[in-house]
């Protein structure tokens, strides 16, 4: 299929149509509109069904009604939006439904701003709502790689029958970039038995619930989830890692933030440096995998982030005191620029020398 | 020897949790007879909701979503969007309806949802122990209005079914009561007709059924009825508040 | 190797949007490397609007356009005041004339006036006045070829708006012409 020019929200849209989700369940905010609006039009058409709720809760719920029937469903929102969504989000991961949530992050907290940010680390790896549960979160740092992720989204959700949530921000939701629509789907699924269908007089009724009277009962669920969180663990790190090899300091750097890294680090390889980049593409499961790859040559580690600083935490947690860890980053809506990052790694690398 | 009473189909063969003398037991008996009579209990998928009805999926022999509190209304417009051929209700009490899910009911009746919506008016939260709820009467005495609701600072009692009577979309809403064997009756044809609504493609359908709560008024049953006779029906009068498929034009027309 | 990192501003109306998807998708056709951000601020409301546009050969890291920017066109004054700073030494600016007196304060940077909105409002149609900048603009920098801005413009306007495209291709070449005669 030949490449289109397409807005990162738009794209979402089409790739989620493509990988067969039917049901869109959401409600404008910006900097995401284009993923309700692009769905409003485009979802029908593909035979599904459109619904703009009455609020993100209501929306979230909905999606937890779909869901439960087996449907393919999605709802996006941006960070405040995701924060109303926090109750279905438990619920669901609860009832261990599959779906897809996508985050165009936004600065907070609260009404925040309406420009790009990732300050929803935290309320995306830590659960964001009630009990012990996990999304399995991807952050993808192109509007392909968006796309490619919206396959996969899906495709684990039905695998881990768990909630899966695509972070992204709101460079990522507003700029264009040529895509091409060519995901693999997944063949060997489970099938949803578990689904809410009408029992057709042919089977006992299927309930989707969260609910556990019995603490003891709550227990023996929390740990059944907790086995599927460590198979997630197991198995679905995934991360890019660019020139580690030999690195005096490596970077630490998701989604958009990463590749003003990037460009921040091969501005300084060009004067002869040796920056590495570490880019988590899971922000959970944290990809602890990918700092086993480090050199000893590797004494410094620099995390940025589109925050005051959320993600560090995982890597001081993964790097066991073994290097120094260095923090830049912009909040509130501020883009980090590439010479601030330079700037940066300068003062980390004079200062140790 | 001839039947005269069988237990229906519609409910699971266990006991429920519900205290002696509520009247949550008759009415999930009519929503289930009512399913069964119409025939479509293995094609139902209800909804349950935060309250002393959180357990209904238990009861309900068919599919059953448990909701978070309020949202019943969203779930089960989640589930009819995916099965538009399937019957879908929401059975949902006056502290989850009438309060923290007013935005969803009043949203799932303007898109006119065709859904069938049980609603259970006892004018208290039962499950957290007996509060004020919105539907609580001025004066009642709950353990958060221990003075007696006062509506200087509590507002007067929410009537929900005339307030959603007022939207385009509600296809059908009524009250009804279970205080005596007519009543019960009566609103056994009135839930049975809701579910009809939904049936013939018609729209959102809602039936507000005045219940007791004798644990949290602190009365006997039987008392508990009288209380509901003498105290709720005048201020919630029973009867139909729309029924749009008798109206020959629709509103706004 | 080709590069232009660009940051094109206006008022809103003046198509200063439109203007950057044309550039993306001609580099695009052309299998370059291609990103376009825009500014989607509670401004864009108040009226003014600016995106970033990258088109190179090697794959792009970072998006964002600031500080680094190898060409501007600037369509009013407040967008000029803000972005030339930008600019990097030796960077081309495109000013719309018509609408900002003022010259380039820099004195390290190519400057060039294009009197769009004069010119657009000659062919009899004011919304030209972004293809007339665009004309000069790939005149100036050679990024694209014409005929790629074309098969955009064509894949924009569509079958309806088709009828558009000879007024469109005219502010085109005028841009371009214009640029030819302050080289001269």
């Amino acid at each position: 299929m030949a490449k289109v020019l397409m807005k990162g929200n738009e794209a979402i849209g089409e790739a989620a149509i493509l990988a067969g989700c039917r049901f869109f369940f959401g409600y404008p905010i910006t900097p995401q509109s284009e993923l309700l609006e692009y769905m409003s039009l485009h979802l029908p058409k593909a035979g599904g069904t459109f619904l703009q709720a009455e609020s993100e809760v209501a929306a979230i719920n909905m999606v937890y009604g779909a869901a439960g029937c087996g449907a393919r469903v999605m709802t996006g929102s941006s960070s405040p939006g995701i924060a109303l969504k926090q109750e279905g989000i438990s619920y669901i991961a609860g009832a261990e439904l599959p779906c897809v949530i996508v985050n165009m992050m936004r600065g907070g907290p609260g009404l925040g701003s309406i420009q790009p940010a990732q300050s929803d680390y935290n309320q995306s790896t830590r659960g964001g709502g009630d009990g012990d549960y996990k999304l399995l979160v991807y952050a993808p740092a192109s509007i392909q790689e968006m796309v490619d992720y919206v396959q996969i989204s899906f495709d684990k959700a039905d695998q881990y029958r768990n909630p899966v949530l695509i972070a992204g921000d709101g460079v990522l939701g507003q700029m264009m970039e040529p895509v091409e629509f060519s995901s693999q789907k997944a063949t060997d699924l489970p099938a949803k038995d578990w689904a809410t269908t009408g029992t057709d007089g042919k089977r006992a009724p299927n309930v989707i619930n969260s609910l556990y009277l019995d603490a003891e009962e709550l227990e023996k669920h929390n740990i059944h989830l907790s086995e599927k969180y460590a198979k997630m663990k197991e198995n679905e790190q995934r991360w890019e890692s660019v020139g580690i090899e030999g690195a005096e300091l490596v970077i630490v750097a998701y989604g958009t933030t990463a590749r003003i890294a990037r460009s921040a680090m091969d501005n300084l390889n060009k004067q002869g440096r040796k920056i590495g980049l570490l880019r988590p593409i899971t922000l959970w499961p944290y990809p602890e995998k990918a700092f086993e790859e480090l050199d000893d040559a590797t004494k410094h580690l620099l995390v940025v982030e589109m925050s005051m600083g959320q993600m560090i935490d995982d890597v001081r947690i993964v790097n066991e005191g073994k290097r120094k860890i260095d923090f830049v980053g912009r909040s509130g809506g501020v883009i980090p620029s590439t010479s601030l990052v330079e700037e940066k790694i300068l003062e980390i690398l004079e200062r140790s020398e | 020897m001839a039947v005269i009473f069988e237990r229906t189909k519609g409910l699971t063969p266990v006991s429920t949790h519900y205290c002696p003398g509520c009247t949550h037991g008759i009415i999930h008996r009519l929503v289930a007879e009512a399913m069964e009579e119409l025939g479509v209990l293995d094609q139902a998928i209800g909804v349950a909701p935060v309250g002393c009805s959180v357990l209904a999926y238990k009861y309900f022999n068919c599919d059953m979503h448990e909701a978070a509190h309020g949202r019943a209304p969203a779930v089960a417009t989640g589930i009819k969007r995916v099965w538009p051929d399937k019957f879908v209700f929401a059975y949902q009490g006056d502290g989850d309806l009438a309060s923290i899910g007013t935005a969803e009911i009043v949203h799932a009746a303007h898109r006119s949802e065709n859904i069938s919506v049980v609603f259970v008016n006892n004018a208290i939260y039962g499950m957290t122990g007996g509060q004020m709820a919105p539907t609580t009467l001025v004066g009642q005495r709950t353990t958060t209005s221990p003075l007696g609701r006062d509506p200087k600072q509590a507002g007067f009692p929410l009537r929900i079914s005339e307030m959603l009577a007022t939207i385009p979309g509600a296809t059908f809403i009524e009250r009804v009561s279970v205080d005596t064997p007519a009543n019960v009756r009566k609103a056994k044809r009135v839930i049975k007709r809701a579910f009809e609504i939904q049936l013939e493609g018609k729209g959102f359908a809602l039936v507000e059924v005045l219940s007791t709560c004798p644990t949290n008024w602190g009365i006997e049953p039987t008392l508990a009825l009288k209380w509901l006779r003498e105290n709720m029906i005048p201020y919630y009068p029973l009867g139909n508040f729309r029924d749009a498929t008798k109206e020959e034009v629709s509103d706004g027309q | 190797m080709v590069s232009e990192r660009t940051i094109l501003a206006g008022f809103g109306g003046q198509g200063v949007m439109l203007m950057g998807q044309l550039l993306t998708q001609a580099g695009m056709i052309e299998g370059k490397e291609v990103s376009w951000l825009p500014s989607y601020g509670p401004e864009m409301r108040g009226g003014t609007a600016n995106c970033g546009v990258i088109v190179q050969a090697e794959p792009i890291s970072s998006p964002v356009v600031e500080g680094n920017a190898t060409s501007e066109i600037m369509m009013n004054l407040p967008s000029l005041l803000k972005f030339e700073e930008d600019l990097e030494p030796g960077g081309k600016l495109l000013i719309n004339s018509s609408l900002i007196s003022e010259k380039a304060s820099r004195e390290d940077v190519e400057a060039y006036y294009i009197p769009s909105s004069d010119i657009a409002n000659e062919l009899g149609d004011t919304r030209v006045s972004n293809m007339v900048m665009l004309g000069a603009f790939i005149e100036v920098t050679g990024i694209v070829e014409p005929e790629s801005i074309f098969q955009a413009l064509e894949e924009k306007l569509g079958l309806a708006r088709a009828h558009l495209m000879d007024v469109n291709k005219e502010a085109f070449s005028l841009g371009a012409a214009c640029v030819k005669e302050q080289r001269k």
